[in-house]
């Protein structure tokens, strides 16, 4: 159990900036994930907590204590890598004992500690196998266990389940989960898949582009995306975006939307100008069919994917989508009723940065 | 066994022989002989005696002319059969030769001087093994001294070359560090130094330090190789940085990063620097000359040349010293092959 204070971490590669100035704070035994598109600086942000990459500028603390100087081994950390990093000739016990050995702690409690974190993972009978004779799946649990024996006070996890096929990822998913609450140890989990974030964490900091866009429970992320770029991201299918003019409509605002018309939402009007370029957002699980007088629209069905419990309609003209639960027979070019229910729409200004609803209950 | 019987008579024809079949047969009868003449020349002559080496026509198998002993004479005499006269058919021993006459003389009747024109006879060839080429060696010559000069110098330089030259290439391949490439270019650009031009500097050099007819006159100046970083860098870029990252987080030095980690992954390019480095050391003839001048500190390779004297060459006992200095060589290489061939595949089956 640990604390993470990150204070304006800044990380340059030959005077370029990749992260910059990231605040960010884990409490004791949260499960953070770091989620954000490829090339975001969420890999190297891992890598300067855990000390593998040097601070450029800023501060890093564990548990209160400033680590920028301390080598990585000495932070008490453990990472596991995306590439599991298991050390191809050594036999499994060995690459869990490595750690422990370079340690110099007695042979007797090395061996208790490895067989107890063995036995954990379900790894007993495949101690004297090399990593090579062992699927993929095991393979993982022999990296996570290589963590384990060490006591770390965080985990870092590095894209740890991206090389496994889509079942066992599930299956790791829910193993690492459960890690961690018998364990209670604090976790850093870095991912670019958004489902590994969405069920895993109790804390998903979005990044782009070296920048922290949104810190937040996953379910807050997904109800009060903090700008365009995290509703975008958060979801899936995408959120629909529509652009057009801000208006005023009946004390809340609408936003003008070129060959649709004008769409109410309950986003407050606080800071922007009529008639300011914004944009529009609305999940596809959001919108619903048919007509209830209120931003009733219709557009032409291009294509839909029909997966039984839910139906995905694609739109082309506005590039839209439509999910929803059932079985809604629909045939290519025919035209569909749908309404935008206001208070699930979203509305971000010019910078993307959403507006702040006019009434807090409204959102669910 | 069988395994081999069916490689050596694999064939595309079935039933019968296609005409490619004939062709790479043809093609490896043809290499065979080309790769393995030479070798077996060189070993079938080092069992030949000092008259079988010289005569002409030569033959293949070593023969040597059949010498029996006769009552009343000390030395064995050489036998001949006589192919004219009355005497034909019969297989006599030469007491002397006087001009174009031979004094014979019947092994079964030694008291009988027989008179025989030395044209109406010949020699009566038997096949020998001349064994005591090898077995003089170790008494007449100082052989186990070379020997143990060779193994040592060879042993030593190969241990040294792989542990300095990996060092080197760990360093230059998962260090980032400023400079790092200009080094390693440097390093590349001695390849392009013969040694025979630094041979008198690196002479003076070693005479400094007081390794002349020294081993270590021998084995320092060459371990570092270019070749060798090169090859082992190459190698080492392959291992993953995670696995070194993952070390680090283990708690490992960086002594023991490359000693557990790099040094075992890099088991294949180091088995092929060792070989090379082997025959590099085995074969090495220049340098040794120059540094090592008093006979008990010479090497095989420079003993094989001390055998070439000004007037007269031993070319019985050089072959047979060729044949030993072939063999560790050989048998390194036989051992380690293995280790090649695992590393090649490997390396491609990811």
């Amino acid at each position: 159990m640990a604390t993470l204070q990150l204070r304006r971490v800044v990380k340059r590669f030959h005077e370029t900036a990749v992260i910059h100035g990231v605040d960010l704070e884990a409490a004791e035994g949260e499960f953070v994930v770091f989620v954000g598109p490829s090339g975001c600086g969420k890999s190297t942000l891992l890598r300067m907590i855990c000390g593998l990459e040097e601070v450029s500028e800023g501060d890093i603390l564990i548990d209160g204590v400033r680590v920028n100087e301390v080598p990585p081994a000495r932070r008490g950390l453990a990472m596991v890598f995306q590439s599991y990093a298991l050390y191809p000739h050594m036999s499994v016990y060995q690459n869990l004992s490595f750690g422990l050995e370079n340690l110099r702690l007695p042979r007797a409690e090395i061996d208790a500690k490895v067989r107890e974190a063995a036995r954990m993972l379900r790894l007993d009978q495949f101690l004297e196998r090399r990593p090579t004779a062992l699927s993929g799946g095991q393979r993982q649990r022999v990296a996570i266990g290589r963590a384990i024996v060490r006591e770390p006070r965080i985990f870092l996890f590095d894209e740890p389940l991206s090389n496994l096929d889509a079942e066992l990822r599930v299956q790791m998913r829910g193993e690492i989960a459960q890690l961690h609450h018998r364990l209670g140890t604090n976790m850093i989990y870095v991912t670019h898949d958004q489902v590994e974030a969405m069920t895993m964490a109790d804390k998903i900091v979005v990044l782009r582009a070296g920048r922290i866009e949104q810190v937040g429970a996953p379910l807050e992320l997904y109800n009060a995306p903090a700008n365009q770029f995290v509703a975008g991201f958060i979801g899936s299918p995408r959120m629909n975006f529509l652009e057009g003019p801000l208006t005023a409509v009946d004390g809340s605002i609408g936003v003008v939307v070129e060959g649709i018309g004008t769409i109410r939402t309950d986003a407050s009007g606080e800071g922007v100008t009529e008639g300011a370029r914004v944009t529009l957002g609305i999940r596809p699980e959001h919108v619903a069919l048919g007509r209830c007088g209120c931003n009733d629209v219709s557009f032409d069905v291009a294509q839909s994917e029909q997966l039984g419990n839910t139906t995905t309609l694609f739109f082309a003209s506005p590039g839209f989508a439509v999910q929803v639960a059932g079985q809604v027979p629909a045939r290519r070019g025919e035209a569909m009723s749908l309404n935008l229910p206001p208070d699930r729409c979203h509305v971000f200004d010019a910078d993307g940065k959403a507006l702040p609803r006019q009434s807090k209950g409204a959102a669910a | 066994m069988t395994r081999l019987l069916a490689m050596l008579t694999a064939r595309r024809g079935r039933g019968h022989l296609h005409w490619t079949d004939w062709a790479s047969y043809l093609h490896l009868l043809i290499g065979l002989l080309l790769m393995f003449g030479p070798v077996l020349w060189l070993v079938l002559s080092s069992f030949k005696s000092e008259a079988g080496l010289v005569e002409f026509p030569p033959r293949l198998l070593p023969y040597e002319q059949a010498r029996v002993s006769v009552e009343g004479y000390q030395q064995p005499l050489a036998l001949f059969r006589i192919t004219a006269g009355d005497m034909k058919g019969r297989e006599l021993a030469e007491v002397r030769r006087i001009g174009l006459q031979a004094q014979m003389v019947d092994p079964a009747n030694p008291r009988e001087i027989i008179r025989i024109p030395a044209q109406d006879r010949e020699r009566v060839m038997r096949l020998h093994f001349a064994l005591e080429n090898y077995g003089d060696l170790t008494g007449r010559f100082a052989f186990g001294t070379y020997l143990w000069n060779s193994v040592f110098i060879t042993a030593m330089a190969t241990l040294i070359t792989l542990l300095v030259n990996s060092m080197a290439a760990f360093a230059l391949s998962k260090y980032r560090f400023s400079g790092r490439d200009a080094v390693f270019v440097t390093i590349l650009a001695t390849l392009m130094i013969p040694p025979t031009i630094i041979l008198v500097p690196n002479f003076f050099i070693a005479s400094a330090l007081g390794l002349v007819n020294s081993p270590w006159g021998v084995i320092w100046p060459g371990v570092a190789t270019p070749t060798g970083v090169f090859l082992l860098r190459q190698y080492m870029l392959t291992i993953p940085d995670e696995l070194i990252d993952a070390a680090r987080m283990d708690h490992a030095s960086e002594w023991r990063i490359y000693w557990r980690i790099v040094l075992p992954l890099s088991a294949p390019a180091l088995a092929v620097l060792a070989i090379f480095s082997v025959m590099w050391r085995w074969n090495e003839f220049l340098w040794p000359m120059i540094v090592l001048n008093r006979s008990e500190t010479f090497t095989l390779q420079l003993a094989l040349n001390s055998f070439q004297g000004e007037l007269t060459t031993s070319w019985n006992y050089l072959l047979a010293m060729t044949v030993l200095t072939l063999l560790p060589v050989t048998a390194i290489f036989l051992l380690l092959q293995r280790y090649i061939t695992q590393g090649i595949a490997s390396a491609g089956v990811k």
